[in-house]
């Protein structure tokens, strides 16, 4: 019950006795459950990190790893998308430039919806709405939070448009989404993302459905708009590849749970978990055929109900028997600091990773 | 869109001759093979072998059947003339047939009852969509509460309860126990007043059913559009959820339940026919029984053919403003 | 609208949802606890059976007012050449008149025949061939012309145009033209249209009828509907049924078919030259249902005053009506015979003793029941000639002890018969049964069962009702089928042998299609009592030969009949001068009711 009570705060409740926020976006100890029909799906089970303005935090994982979870966490959609009975229970914190939104009033946080945070999901044909023109969809985005006339709003759009590299955005603004390439759409929806000029952009996947040339220069545009607009950026993929170049900080996620966090260069260059070695393993390469993967990761993801007990990767980890005393399947591993700003949560030694890396993964990739 | 239009047109006319030509087959033809003399049903108990000739003469019954069929046919377009026995009867384009037991050609008839059928059809449809839709939303909105599903019981007895059921429920509470409600058909042209009482309980009776089936048709597409990306993209866009509902939601969730009317509206004879019956409204439904009941063939088939001709109508309508409601629908 | 008629309508409103109610549920609920002990007084009805061959509250009656009748059926035509249905003929008296009409009498009394254009019932030659009638002073049309015997002469006429005016009787045409000569009027070459020989119109007031044999039913046959008068220059032909062209008290205002029907007076017609019609009502109206429970609970809720079909309440309407309105109901014998008849061409009742086998077979009691017991279905029928027929003597002629000894079926003789007939073990047969008839059905099972028991194995074949007269209509695909049981009943078109067992049981009326003498009698005896019955000179004499008739045909164990049917008919307690009649068949009289509250 504290959990729901939580998720439906009252107005100007103070937010749990805990020290105020140093980052523009805090996340602390975020727990996301769903019940159903055979019990708590634990999605995202006690998540914590910060990311600052300017920045761009990469969070990665398999389908099902609770990262899309995460980030409609942080936009609210969780209790305004939901009804009847079951509904989400969320707890934790969540920090945006200094409030509190779990514990805020509803109706505030919708109307930080699109203005300070925004949202490109993964399908763009999907994620638009098929009656309404592009133009239509974009005018409201920018009508709910901009007391303007219709004209002034289209306008805005037919800059946005321009501004995200569509050709001849006054003719395209009153075409239907179907009408438009998937490349094509996806530059709409970033242009109906950054209408309101949002202080934190959230791209869930932005680039998945498209094909891979479209998807070079989707990441160069979201790149270049940050530089120009100074957004915090949370970028949500399942694919290393896409957020090497465009993070600063990168974050694992397996399980719901944080598995390694820190600098990109260091988690890619000095990874220290199985997990993330598995994901390195998996990237596709423009130098290596796609068959010599050399460290895939086995096995299906883990069910969100009944997590495996100790370490939640343990099943599928080539090494869970490096550890003594069978310590991987009790004991559940805490994230370590094994750099600077550098976390991971596993229980072979920092020296037994570092060889394994050294010695086995990093000659393979 | 324009040739879309006329793609629709042109398909809709080549149906109309086709059902025309099926329904003379099912009517005139079929009998003759199965051995059936059908104007044996014209005449009385007596059957005078005169009367007979003569039922045989007017109808053309004794020509080819391609004649039969072309008259038949050319008679809906330039009007038809019936001679026996020194008798001439002239029945005017559009000639849907003319009936020899009231003596009346078939198309007045059916015009002058087919309103009657119209406003029991619309009266229905406003009061089903209105609560229909209704109730199938807040189901949606508030579901597995007891709201939800109260409301779906509710909807699963309309559904299967039948017409004369409800009918003769409403007819007993209403207007025979609680005289609330004259309960009788009054025409519109006499007393509007009188012709609403008359119609209210036919109404409520007929949406009772259809108003049940929207309510379950409307909660299930309402929770798998709610599903859908786009009304997360609206939330995201910080939207409030009454607008995501009504504007985004609700757009979506009625063009199933368009496609449903359409067919509906235009197939509501089933439903007309028992309720028309249970309430004796002069519609086209209390014709078509009448003429069943005394073998009226020319009767039997108006009502086929414009029945017919209703849902084919309807039909057009709902691709068209199908169109209208879907941009994408457009270019097919 | 006073508040006492409002008090006295909710509490028949009221009554009337308890129909409805009784209808939507089959519990029954024992109490019936508001009956204020059944007497009549309350409501002003007239009391249970007081109508039944009995005149009720004729001194009630008031003139004006509008008199409602309601019906789930339309007539088949409102043309007095072409309607054929017994409330049509019923209902034809108030806008058409004959040379001689149905005395307006309750019971056997109304099925005598009376002058009415006529000054005087006929004068009849001694070689019973020309009937002679001078035409009353004062008979006008609605358009106040005198109506003459030219008129008369005419109407007659349109009988022969068969080809067009198809549906009605057609006992005049094979009376007075048994060849055939006469084309009919609309392809008559005398430029009068009147080419009619057997009839002569000497003068506009006389009219003398030829007839080529004798007999004497024709002034019978000339009181029916079809001998009416018709204006050869109001004769829209086919369409005459939408507006007849009135010469009686009442005239056509509107008709739409199946929807309603208003008669206003004739203001033209004279009550002095009427010695018939009363004309209490200032209108009539029709107005047609398609749902008869809801027709039944308006009659009840007194909504409506009389069913125009008269074919009785149905039987949740009955229910209710009987338990709570006993006083507004009469239960008359309706003229129908309900029976079960064995086709000759299907073996093996080719044989006596196998049909005979059936009849004492039969369980004549479950018969009775499967129609609905002795109040709705009628008395278990032992004889072949309906009660209101001059001649019948009732279940007093039970050959078979249907109503006596035998009344639950003997097996023993049963099997007698079946070994007489060569079958000792029984036999095979299939029951030919209308499939839009469920009471028929019931009867077609309920004669199975008994049937079974004495080794005769019948099939039930439920054919399409609609399509009777092609189906059972037709003698060889009643052979082809092996129907050896029909079900069926027949009613007389009017009161004597001839109106009805002529088409039953004469030879000449076995028909390739559109048959009705199903059991194909072709008896020569049978015959011979028809064509001497066409002779006799007075009602005593047609009595006689009627039972001789009867007795033919049973002996001959043609028929198994069911019941002779009653049914359970409504008036309200507002119409008064209300009684049945035996010409038409136990119906109410419509023609003379008057309402007792013209105002209502």
């Amino acid at each position: 019950m504290t959990e729901l009570s939580k998720s439906g705060a009252a107005v100007g409740e103070p937010a749990a006795a805990s020290p105020a926020p140093t980052a523009f976006l805090e996340v602390r100890d975020l727990k996301v459950h769903f019940p159903t029909d055979d019990g708590l799906v634990k999605s995202v089970d006690g998540l914590s990190f910060q990311l600052e303005k300017g920045k761009t935090l990469g969070i990665v994982g398999e389908s099902g790893s609770g990262k899309s979870v995460t980030s409609l966490g942080i936009m609210g959609l969780h209790t305004a998308g939901q009804y009847g009975k079951r509904k989400a229970q969320i707890s934790g914190e969540i920090w945006l430039d200094g409030t509190e939104l779990l514990s805020a009033d509803p109706d505030y946080v919708r109307k930080l919806r699109g203005r300070e945070m925004a949202m490109i999901f993964q399908d763009p044909l999907s994620a638009l709405h098929p009656y309404y023109t592009i133009g239509q969809q974009i005018v409201e985005a920018y009508r709910i939070h901009h007391k303007v006339d219709k004209k002034t709003a289209k306008r805005r759009a037919v800059e946005m448009l321009d501004r995200v590299g569509i050709p001849q955005p006054d003719k395209r603004v009153d075409s239907y989404p179907h009408e438009f390439s998937g490349g094509m759409r996806q530059r709409a929806m970033i242009a109906m993302s950054l209408v309101n000029n949002p202080e934190l952009l959230i791209a869930d996947e932005p680039t998945t459905a498209l094909d891979v040339t479209v998807q070079a220069q989707i990441l160069d545009l979201i790149r270049d708009l940050q530089k120009e607009f100074g957004s915090a950026v949370i970028v949500i993929t399942h694919d290393l590849g896409v957020v090497a170049e465009l993070a600063d900080d990168l974050l694992v996620m397996y399980g719901g749970r944080c598995v390694e966090r820190g600098p990109a260069e260091k988690v890619f260059y000095e990874p220290r978990h199985p997990y993330t070695w598995g994901l390195l393993g998996s990237m596709p390469r423009l130098d290596r055929e796609q068959q010599e993967r050399l460290i895939p990761v086995k096995g299906s993801p883990p069910s969100l109900i009944n997590l495996p007990s100790g370490c939640a990767f343990n099943p599928r980890c080539p090494y869970a028997d490096v550890p003594k005393d069978d310590v991987t399947r009790t004991v559940r591993p805490e994230l370590t600091e094994v750099g600077s700003k550098h976390w991971a949560a596993c229980h072979m030694s920092q020296e037994q990773r570092e060889r394994i890396w050294t010695e086995e993964i990093a000659p393979k990739l | 869109m324009l040739a879309y239009l006329i793609r629709r047109l042109f398909a809709a006319a080549v149906m109309l001759v086709v059902i025309i030509l099926v329904v003379f087959g099912i009517f005139f033809l079929v009998p003759k093979w199965a051995g059936v003399d059908i104007a044996l049903n014209f005449v009385g108990k007596q059957a005078d072998p005169a009367a007979v000739e003569g039922v045989r003469e007017k109808l053309g019954l004794g020509d080819p059947v391609l004649v039969q069929a072309w008259e038949f046919f050319k008679g809906i377009f330039a009007g038809r003339t019936y001679a026996a026995g020194g008798d001439v009867t002239h029945c005017a384009a559009p000639c849907f047939g003319y009936s020899f037991k009231t003596e009346q050609s078939v198309w007045p008839v059916l015009t002058e009852r087919f309103p009657v059928t119209l406003a029991l059809a619309l009266g229905a449809a406003v009061l089903w969509l209105l609560f229909g839709v209704a109730a199938g939303v807040l189901s949606a909105l508030k579901r597995g509460t007891l709201w939800d599903r109260g409301a779906m019981v509710v909807a699963l007895a309309g559904v299967s309860l039948p017409i004369y059921f409800t009918g003769l429920l409403s007819l007993a509470i209403f207007s025979y126990g609680l005289g609330w409600i004259n309960g009788e058909f009054v025409p519109l042209e006499q007393s509007f007043t009188g012709w609403f009482g008359g119609m209210i309980l036919p109404w409520i009776t007929l949406a009772f059913l259809y108003a049940a089936m929207y309510a379950r048709i409307t909660r299930a597409t309402m929770l798998e559009i709610l599903g859908e990306d786009y009304i997360r993209t609206a939330r995201a866009k910080g939207l409030k959820e009454q607008v995501v509902i009504s504007k985004h939601a609700m757009r979506s969730t009625l063009t199933p339940l368009l496609t449903m009317l359409g067919m509906d509206l235009g197939a509501l004879m089933g439903g007309a026919i028992l309720t028309e019956t249970t309430f004796s409204l002069p519609g086209l439904g209390q014709k078509v029984l009448d003429a069943i009941k005394n073998h009226d063939l020319p009767f039997i088939l108006g009502v086929v053919l414009i029945t017919s001709l209703a849902v084919l109508i309807a039909n057009l309508v709902v691709d068209i403003l199908y169109a209208v409601i879907d941009p994408r629908v457009r270019l097919a | 609208m006073t508040t006492q008629r409002t008090s006295g309508r909710r509490k028949q409103a009221l009554a009337a949802a308890a129909v409805v109610a009784a209808l939507l549920t089959t519990a029954a609920c024992g109490g019936g606890g508001d009956d204020d002990g059944g007497s009549g007084s309350k409501n002003g009805a007239a009391g249970f059976n007081a109508a039944n061959n009995k005149v009720a509250q004729a001194s009630e009656a008031k003139k004006g007012g509008t008199l409602k009748f309601a019906s789930t059926q339309d007539a088949d035509s409102w043309d007095t050449t072409r309607g054929y249905y017994g409330f049509m003929w019923d209902f034809s008296r108030y806008y058409s008149r004959q040379l001689v009409t149905n005395k307006t009498e309750p019971g056997k009394t109304g099925a005598e025949v009376t002058p009415d254009l006529a000054t005087d019932v006929a004068k009849v030659s001694a070689d019973g061939k020309t009937y002679t009638y001078t035409l009353r002073d004062g008979i006008t049309w609605e358009d106040g012309k005198p109506i003459t015997s030219k008129d008369v002469k005419y109407g007659i006429e349109r009988v022969w145009a068969q080809d067009v005016l198809s549906g009605g009787p057609t006992y005049l045409k094979e009376v007075l033209d048994p060849k055939g000569e006469y084309q009919g009027p609309y392809k008559d070459k005398a430029k009068d249209k009147l080419g009619l020989k057997a009839i002569e119109t000497p003068d506009d007031k006389t009219i003398v009828f030829h007839l080529p044999a004798a007999n004497s039913d024709f002034e019978e046959m000339l009181a029916l509907t079809s001998a009416s008068p018709v204006r050869q220059d109001k004769d829209t032909k086919s369409k005459y049924g939408l507006h007849p062209f009135s010469s009686g008290p009442y005239k056509f205002e509107s008709y739409n078919p199946g929807k309603d029907l208003t008669l206003v007076r004739n203001t033209e017609w004279k009550q002095s030259s009427d010695p018939v019609r009363k004309a209490y009502p200032d209108k009539i109206t029709i107005k047609f249902f398609t749902n008869a429970n809801d027709l039944d609970a308006r009659l009840i809720a007194g909504d409506y005053d009389i069913d125009l079909a008269q074919t009785g309440l149905s039987p949740q309407g009955r229910t209710t009506a009987l338990k709570e309105h006993k006083e507004n109901l009469d239960n008359p014998v309706s003229g129908y015979i309900r029976y079960a008849t064995f086709p000759q061409n299907v073996k093996p009742f080719d044989n006596i003793h196998c049909r005979k086998a059936v009849l004492y077979g039969a369980d004549h009691v479950s018969l009775q029941t499967a129609r609905g017991g002795p109040v709705a279905g009628g008395d278990i029928g032992t004889n072949m000639l309906p009660p209101a027929v001059p001649g019948s003597e009732g279940q007093k002629y039970d050959p078979y002890e249907m109503a006596g000894a035998n009344k639950s079926g003997n097996v023993e003789k049963a099997k007698e018969e079946l070994k007489a007939c060569g079958k000792p073990n029984g036999f095979k047969t299939t029951i030919a049964v209308r499939n839009n008839k469920p009471v028929e059905v019931a009867t077609a099972e309920s004669l199975q069962a008994s049937l079974k028991k004495v080794g005769i194995n019948v099939e039930i074949d439920q054919y399409d009702g609609s399509q009777y007269a092609s189906v059972i209509g037709s003698p060889s695909n009643v052979q082809k089928k092996g129907y050896g049981i029909i079900i069926m009943g027949w009613g007389p078109d009017f009161p004597s042998v001839q109106g009805y067992g002529l088409p039953l049981w004469h030879s000449d009326y076995i028909l390739d299609s559109a048959n009705n003498n199903f059991a194909m009698i072709d008896d020569p005896k049978i015959d011979g009592l028809f064509a001497d019955y066409l002779t006799q000179k007075d009602a005593a004499g047609k009595e006689k030969t009627a039972r001789e008739i009867n007795h033919k045909v049973m002996e001959g164990a043609y028929y198994l009949p069911f019941v002779f049917e009653k049914f359970i008919n409504w008036r309200s307690s507002n119409i008064a001068n209300v009684y049945t009649t035996d010409a038409y068949s136990g119906m109410y009289d419509f023609v003379n009711i008057g309402l007792k509250n013209p105002k209502k």
